[in-house]
């Protein structure tokens, strides 16, 4: 009997699969995704095979549909990323995250005398440039690229 | 957050830049007025600016308002941890208008976000100083008699120089000419380059401060170069003295130019120079009082032209 070289987690029945993330930036999806409080099951992957990618990560999430708005916030980190939603075993839907015009309290502002950094208040960038991923800080404006940019 | 609060140039449009240049003329014909009779002002100077602060509360007594306010964030309770929310919160409950200067980048944006009072920035770190590019503007505008088609030249430090950059988007509107006059280390930035590109706006690099480049200018605006921004002593040792401008040099120059500085200078104008009419760098200071007057009014919606009528 040949070993099967495929990865071994249960198909879904309803939830959402969240695929071809690179696999650098898998933990910060998962936490700007806020997925360490949910109580459903959770498969998290990394580093598995990918033609596209070299190598990816994917979360597959169980009984959860994710706000629109909440999914596009990864689209900072992973713009790649695409999510398949699962109903009754099968895809009904599958599209790629979409980069948003404001950012909302993901992003740590990259300049130490931005009032973001000084003040209990949340960070808030414009996106400038989408071709390159650039974003200004909206108070200090500062501009940063995705790859530059710190996860709070 | 209330509409009328200034926290960058780019704030406003071309035609209230020059209605609030119309209503400066007017404060400076006519620079006391009981127009703020009754209204309270707030000066929050949590880093210190004397010539800024002073100039605002002129402007506030000349127009009948009264002032409140501190002038080092080290005597209030920000110094005791106190967030700049609450701060502005609890000021807010007192007066009708915030002027506030901040160390911080972004401070005054935040302020208009958390209360419906209006800001005025009046500098926020090396971010945005908006009534300091008024008062330029002014005084271009009252020595060249327009802000169209002008040939600017901007010299010294216009990589850190956030009077230079605020103004070179001000402009963006009178189809002006830039020459930028500065060392490698300093020189203009690419994002404004680019914006200039954006926008049509001619500009010239030079390195160094000519006689071709000041003979060409109607305006020459001076900044300072600061020896903690190099990273290089010895690269400011070299440069230190070649963006100086002594009355010499301004023999061939054009009648019409003059030469400004947001001050304070050190060497880089020559006292040589202080004679000379095309020096404007104390007037300009001066044009402050009235740029920060028709703000002032801008702010809490006060209509000149009915003022004048009354």
């Amino acid at each position: 009997m040949t070993a099967k070289k495929e990865l071994a987690v249960a198909a879904l029945q309803n939830g959402t699969v969240i695929d071809h993330i690179p696999s650098s930036v898998l933990f910060d999806a998962v936490k700007i995704l806020g997925i360490e409080k949910l109580n459903t099951h959770v498969t998290i992957g990394n580093n598995l095979n990918s033609k596209k990618l070299g190598q990816k990560g994917i979360i597959k999430v169980a009984d959860v549909e994710f706000p629109e708005a909440t999914l596009n916030r990864i689209a900072l980190i992973a713009p790649s990323a695409v999510v398949n939603i699962i109903r009754d075993f099968e895809v009904v839907e599958k599209h790629q995250v979409q980069l948003p015009d404001t950012i909302v309290g993901i992003v740590k502002c990259g300049n130490p005398k931005c009032i973001t950094n000084n003040e209990p208040m949340k960070t808030r960038f414009e996106v400038v440039d989408r071709e390159n991923v650039t974003i200004r800080c909206h108070y200090c404006g500062h501009s940063v690229t995705n790859k530059e940019a710190q996860i709070d | 957050m209330n509409s009328n609060s200034l926290v960058s140039i780019s704030d406003i449009s071309k035609e209230e830049i020059l209605h609030l240049l119309e209503n400066a003329r007017y404060f400076e014909e006519n620079p006391n007025h009981k127009i703020l009779d009754g209204k309270v002002v707030a000066t929050l100077f949590f880093e210190p600016s004397t010539r800024t602060r002073l100039s605002f509360e002129t402007a506030v007594n000349r127009l009948g308002g009264r002032v409140i306010g501190f002038s080092d964030a080290s005597t209030t309770s920000s110094s005791k941890g106190e967030t700049l929310k609450d701060t502005i919160k609890m000021v807010s409950n007192y007066v009708d208008l915030i002027v506030m200067r901040h160390y911080l980048e972004g401070a005054a944006r935040y302020a208009t976000e958390v209360t419906d009072t209006p800001i005025i920035n009046a500098g926020d770190g090396a971010h945005q100083h908006p009534t300091q590019t008024m008062l330029d503007l002014y005084s271009i505008y009252k020595t060249q008699g327009t802000l169209d088609n002008l040939t600017i030249t901007m010299v010294g430090d216009l990589k850190y120089g956030r009077t230079v950059h605020s103004l070179l988007m001000a402009m963006q509107y009178f189809n002006p000419t830039f020459n930028f006059v500065a060392c490698d280390e300093l020189k203009m930035p690419a994002e404004y380059k680019e914006f200039c590109d954006q926008k049509g706006i001619k500009y010239t690099e030079h390195k160094d401060f000519s006689e071709e480049v000041i003979n060409s200018s109607d305006i020459i605006y001076m900044t300072r170069v600061q020896r903690e921004r190099f990273t290089d002593i010895m690269e400011y040792e070299k440069v230190k003295n070649l963006y100086n401008l002594h009355n010499a040099m301004l023999d061939n120059s054009k009648d019409n130019l003059r030469i400004l500085h947001p001050l304070p200078r050190v060497t880089e104008i020559d006292q040589d120079v202080d004679d000379n009419p095309k020096a404007y760098y104390f007037q300009q200071a001066q044009n402050g009082l009235y740029a920060r007057q028709a703000i002032i009014c801008r702010a809490l919606n006060i209509d000149i032209k009915e003022v004048q009528k009354s």
